[in-house]
């Protein structure tokens, strides 16, 4: 098997037991990455000679304690910060900022012995469902290359489907890790709410952001969560609890694990096909001896209303910080105020400009309690519908997104089209739940995903539900044609 | 109307974006169409019920006061548009 498909865990195996060297690894996915992405797009900026430097820095390291990815080459969205390396947030405004430090999360993987390639495309400020919203470039899935990878982490799940890298890390606020895994046909993790430090990662909706592996195999979405995980002193959100050995939890076995498959997730506006792939999934999960029934979790509906409330009116706060002063882009005016407006009309996309106008609108004096605080009390309603199914249920299973992968241009001129896309994700964001998307079969010869959602900092029953479900389904899905 | 045009010109004022008439007239008929979408919460009744802000039951996360390393001022200054004598330069905000 060509080594660019080797596994996270197969190449940190092999480089451990002096098979393969680190550089080599690097090597060859550098080779996939120039053979495929003419047509996949992926990456924002790469830099193959610092990347080889630093594998061959790793080849001389043999011996020393090792990391979980010691010599496995990776890749990070652009909005995770990295020291003297551009970090565009695929944004005009941000298009030649350096930052001068690197997010916690992007360091964890380098003391693991992680290799990075490059920084991947995404929707501008990881605004969007589709990485159409990126200023810079549009990436292809590579399922379909007239098809979009889904966003906002597209570059990341494309890299990964495409095999030029075996892991990328993305960023989940709505849905943006596991919606494009899904449309990819790989996994995307979405850890619990202050299970990874958001620290360097570019703000846009504070209480709902979180980072994430994208990887091919379940088992190494554990692995790469284990490296990246933990409590940060630099983000007071980042979680005191214990982070376990999460690859102990992948045993197979769910035999007597009760799951609930919401209605409200496979009713109307779910694509029969996807329905469809995900019921097979839940009836391989029962035939291995896992308890499943229906549930209901009634405010659903209202989470697309809550979270284009919420997110937006943080967004708007958040990225009032671009203002031509400090870092990014100026464009020069007549005086201070008008540096502003033009500095942020012309660095910023439709999308980012439509959502810092809903967001202020919901802020401002006499709209903050019917939007704002109303959208705050919902998403209360929200987070008690899940706690009232986890009462009884170790898991919630259901498809992550409503269709397949769309064709470019088919929901970008339509806001409200492309907001409902995330309807099956948004919830769990709200009520701050890990979830994972397991890819589960094909829909008209397109990636559908299975969501496993779980309790709270309860990322090890997540993993070993998907992790059961890929091994006892044991689809190979590759896209052809690459 | 959910949202009229001089509404939309104020929020821009208040966002500190520029917008052309064009992207004006634009934003007015989608915030419009998003925010009758948002309507549907009105039905619910959310007496008694509190906001969450926050899913995590973190509150005040305090350290001790004690000297840490920072960025230096040439860090810091390193992707300003515009700096001098060591500090952010802006456009002049008072008259002469």
């Amino acid at each position: 098997m060509a080594m660019w498909r080797w596994s996270v865990r197969e190449m940190a195996d092999r480089v451990r037991a002096g098979e393969v060297k680190p550089s080599e690894l690097t090597e060859a996915v550098l080779a996939r990455i120039r053979e495929t992405e003419g047509k996949i797009r992926a990456f924002l900026h790469m830099d193959e000679e610092a990347a080889m430097s630093r594998a061959r820095g790793l080849d001389g390291r043999a011996g020393e304690a090792r990391g979980l990815l010691f010599g496995v080459p990776g890749a990070v969205k652009d909005n995770l910060c990295t020291a003297g390396v551009r970090t565009t947030c695929a944004s005009r405004i941000l298009a030649n900022y350096v930052p001068p430090y690197t997010a916690t999360a992007v360091c964890k993987l380098e003391e693991h012995g992680a290799v990075l390639v490059g920084k991947t495309n995404m929707d501008e400020f990881a605004m969007g469902s589709s990485t159409e919203n990126s200023a810079f470039q549009k990436t292809a899935n590579p399922w379909d290359l007239n098809r979009v990878p889904g966003g906002s982490s597209g570059g990341s799940a494309a890299a990964v489907a495409a095999g030029q890298v075996p892991f990328a890390l993305g960023s989940d606020t709505g849905g943006s890790i596991r919606q494009p895994a899904a449309f990819c046909g790989v996994v995307g993790l979405k850890p619990t709410y202050g299970r990874v430090s958001r620290y360097g990662l570019v703000a846009f909706a504070s209480s709902l952001d979180q980072i994430g592996p994208i990887t091919r195999t379940v088992e190494d979405a554990a692995l790469v969560l284990q490296a990246i995980a933990g409590r940060d002193p630099r983000d007071s959100t980042s979680a005191p609890v214990e982070v376990p050995d999460w690859t102990a939890s992948l045993t197979g076995e769910v035999k007597g694990m009760r799951l609930a498959v919401p209605r409200e997730y496979i009713g109307e506006g779910t694509d029969p096909a996807v329905a469809e792939a995900v019921k097979r999934a839940v009836e391989t999960l029962a035939g291995l001896g896992a308890v499943v029934e229906e549930v209901s979790l009634p405010h659903t509906k209202y989470a697309v209303a809550v979270y284009y409330l919420i997110a937006p009116a943080e967004a708007s706060s958040n990225l009032a910080r671009y203002d031509g002063v400090r870092y990014g882009v100026r464009v020069e005016g007549d005086n201070l105020i008008d540096m502003y407006g033009r500095t942020r009309s012309q660095g910023f996309g439709p999308e980012v400009k439509r959502r810092i106008m809903l967001g202020t609108y919901a802020l401002s004096s006499g709209y903050y309690d019917a939007y704002y605080l109303r959208a705050q009390k919902v998403r209360t309603l929200i987070r008690r519908d899940f706690e009232a199914v986890f009462e009884r249920f170790d898991a919630v299973v259901a498809p992550t997104a409503p269709t397949t992968a769309f064709r470019f241009g088919e929901k970008i001129e339509d806001p409200l089209t492309m907001y409902l896309n995330d309807v099956l994700t948004i919830p769990v964001n709200l009520a701050g739940l890990p979830a994972i998307s397991v890819p589960c079969g094909l829909a008209g010869g397109l990636p559908v995903g299975l969501q496993v959602i779980g309790k709270p900092f309860d990322e090890a029953t997540v993993l070993r539900v998907a992790h059961a479900y890929e091994q006892a389904a044991a689809l190979k899905l590759e896209p052809a044609g690459l | 109307m959910k949202i009229s045009l001089e509404q939309v010109e104020h929020v821009a004022r208040l966002a500190r974006l520029s917008l052309s008439e064009d992207e004006a007239r634009r934003y007015t008929e989608q915030l419009e169409a998003i925010l009758e979408f948002a309507d549907q919460l009105q039905e619910l009744d959310v007496s008694g019920v509190p906001p969450t802000s926050h899913v995590l039951p973190i509150y005040n996360v305090l350290r001790e006061d004690e000297e840490q390393p920072g960025l230096t001022r040439e860090e810091a200054l390193a992707g300003a548009p515009d700096s001098e004598d060591g500090q952010f330069r802006v456009p002049a905000i008072l008259e002469g």
